[in-house]
């Protein structure tokens, strides 16, 4: 019952508020509106915004100015595959996408990595990935072709 | 409650039935906010990387409220006697 009346209250302070993550390159996600009455619309928001582009990371910073050393690495990995063009938000600039997408992926760490709407993993795993070679094949399967293969080739 | 390097090793013992846990503190202070893990264990075998950090962000569930940045790697004992050779 308590729940019930938080959540209503906090339905009423929202108002007309549309949950709409910011990304972080400036675009905006705009999907059907929804209005933000409680967690679970976020929950439903996440799932359409990790199916919405094949590469979406959950950072802190933005690629461009990455406010974490995990986040920067996850930037980094990508960039030395050559993939540029991926959809992030900035977690730091909402809370309620920040705690949001943790309990959405039950994962308690960011940044976080989805790759054709699969979680693929964090920091550590996309680190590992990249060691062993599986991140160029995770890639494949969403149709990236790593810009490392690319060279491999070349210098053969 | 602090949480220290040795709780985590223990928990991760005890739980994981891990056979070698190594826990670093990676707080610039030993402040114990960021861990740094290695884990050994059996149970891991035949698990995919997801599946195996997911084993352990579940054991350390509590602790990783607290804890501000967290590094894992989990290896079966074969592997851990591979990284050794090496």
């Amino acid at each position: 019952m308590n729940s019930l009346i938080r959540n209503t209250a906090r339905c009423l302070r929202s108002g007309a508020a549309v949950y709409m993550p910011r990304q972080a390159d400036g675009r905006v996600w705009t999907s059907s509106a929804r209005f933000l009455c409680a967690a679970a619309d976020v929950q439903k928001a996440l799932g359409d915004i990790v199916q919405k582009d094949k590469v979406v990371v959950f950072m802190k910073g933005t690629p461009a100015q990455p406010m974490c050393g995990f986040s920067n690495a996850v930037v980094q990995i990508l960039r030395m595959h050559g993939v540029d063009d991926y959809a992030s938000y900035n977690v730091l600039e909402d809370s309620e996408l920040r705690e949001g997408v943790k309990a959405f992926s039950n994962w308690p760490t960011i940044p976080q990595v989805y790759f054709s709407g699969e979680f693929v993993g964090g920091c550590d795993i996309l680190l590992q990935m990249h060691q062993n070679g599986d991140l160029v094949e995770e890639l494949k399967k969403c149709g990236i072709s790593s810009s490392l293969l690319e060279a491999e080739k070349e210098s053969k | 409650m602090a949480i220290t390097a040795d709780h985590i090793r223990d928990k991760l013992t005890k739980e994981l039935a891990a056979v070698h846990v190594d826990v670093e503190d990676t707080s610039p202070n030993r402040c114990a906010a960021s861990y740094k893990v290695l884990v050994v264990s059996s149970q891991f075998e035949g698990k995919p990387l997801l599946q195996r950090h997911r084993l352990v962000n579940t054991c350390l569930a509590e602790e990783l409220k607290e804890i501000h940045a967290f590094e894992q790697k989990t290896l079966t004992p074969e592997q851990w006697e591979k990284q050794k050779a090496q």
